[in-house]
């Protein structure tokens, strides 16, 4: 990986952050992520984090503020304010332990489950911005579409057209919104302290107030496709449930709230596969397949639309 | 009854939960006033987990739920909700799809 020079300073800074000194030391910083959209460096126990270029800092302080306030269920940052580098907003974070990637067998359904009720839970803070879930599936779509001609186009984008204005992210989301993560997928939790204490959502950029159905809905769409087994989904609804989570209702058939917001997280993935796919010069791999084959279906069944939702 | 085409011996079925005689020679099918309406009705909630057969006891719990636009059931499965799981070896597609946006 080449080491530019956002990617070298945010390690100096989060070397300095862990030491409270700028002295040289020996550990290595490790660079856990480094996207467009972010840039994450872990040095010892600290992690920082350049957030997308372009990001509002009046919507992503009442996120750090949420979080911070809320440590039972997002990790706390380590300071309230981010600071400024390269022209990028930078927070710090204590290091949490992630899911292994090599084994999401061990993936903590549960926790995820009751993470997500909780945070459904608790009066939505005057300030906080629109959960940006919508947003970030329109994107997906928009990248998809400006890809090029590709054989899924059709079916990803027949479906993203069929979804209500607000899934699209054209109109407000219902009313009344939860605090929602608005991004959940396993690499959104970590155990703090690591190794073994009590899993945290992490990642406030898309945080907000929205349709807590959404948070849910990666999951589901993951089972819908026929990906994630039954029990895994199971695992994770009666979990929420549990936890009195208020995006579906407590007992019966979770699919009318769920179905709006299921639908577009398969079209948010199945978009990024075929984008990802026909950048890479490839075809669609099986998994890739089922997502725009259950975009393909969508088009005989029309969304369900609950009854407060059908805006 | 018999049936009126061959004379033979009829049988009844249950065909979720509509009742139909089928001809035990001929095999063709004699529908009561609704029935057919009724079967119609049936195939077209398909999506919606089937009641539970009178007789034979459930071997396995039902799947969850799923919508209808979701991945076909597994052949020979009774249930709905996916037919693909990957069994033991999660497919590595999927594998980094849980850990992405």
């Amino acid at each position: 990986m080449t080491v530019h020079p956002l990617l070298a300073e945010l390690a100096l800074r989060a070397g300095a952050r862990a030491h409270r000194t700028v002295t040289a030391c020996s550990c290595r910083a490790a660079t856990l992520a480094d996207r467009p959209d972010a840039t994450v460096v872990r040095h010892a126990d600290t992690v920082a984090k350049a957030h997308a270029p372009g990001t509002d800092p009046a919507a992503l302080a009442p996120r750090l503020a949420l979080a911070a306030g809320l440590p039972d269920v997002l990790l706390a940052p380590l300071a309230a304010t981010p600071a400024e580098l390269h022209g990028r907003l930078v927070t710090f974070w204590p290091y949490g332990d992630p899911v292994d990637p090599a084994d999401p067998d061990a993936a903590p359904w549960e926790a995820a489950g009751a993470l997500l009720a909780r945070l459904h839970r608790i009066p939505a803070p005057a300030g906080l911005p629109p959960m940006r879930g919508p947003a970030k599936a329109a994107h997906a779509v928009a990248r998809l579409t400006a890809a090029g001609p590709h054989p899924a186009v059709a079916a990803v984008v027949g479906a993203w057209r069929a979804l209500p204005a607000w899934a699209r992210a054209e109109a407000p989301m219902p009313e009344p919104g939860a605090v929602c993560h608005g991004d959940l997928h396993l690499g959104q939790l970590v155990r703090h302290p690591a190794p073994d204490g009590p899993w945290r959502l992490i990642d406030v950029d898309d945080l907000g107030v929205g349709l807590p159905a959404w948070d849910l809905a990666r999951p589901a769409a993951w089972y819908a496709c026929g990906l994630l087994p039954p029990d895994e989904w199971t695992r994770f609804l009666d979990a929420y449930r549990a936890g009195g989570g208020p995006a579906v209702p407590a007992s019966g058939d979770p699919w009318a709230a769920l179905d709006v917001a299921a639908r577009a997280l398969t079209v948010q993935t199945a978009a990024r596969a075929v984008t990802k796919s026909a950048a890479q010069g490839r075809s669609l791999d099986e998994v890739e397949q089922c997502l725009v084959d259950a975009c393909a279906r969508m088009g005989s069944v029309p969304p369900q639309l609950a009854a407060d939702s059908a805006k | 009854m018999q049936c009126p085409k061959c004379h033979a011996q009829m049988h009844t079925y249950n065909r979720n939960g509509v009742q139909i005689e089928q001809c035990s020679n001929c095999r063709g099918i004699f529908l009561d006033y609704g029935e057919l309406e009724a079967l119609t009705r049936v195939e077209s909630q398909w999506s919606q987990p089937a009641p539970p057969p009178p007789v034979a006891p459930q071997a396995y719990p039902a799947a969850p739920v799923a919508p209808a636009w979701g991945a076909p059931a597994p052949h020979g499965g009774g249930h709905h909700g996916g037919g693909h799981y990957g069994g033991h070896h999660r497919h590595k597609s999927f594998g980094h799809m849980l850990f992405s946006s």
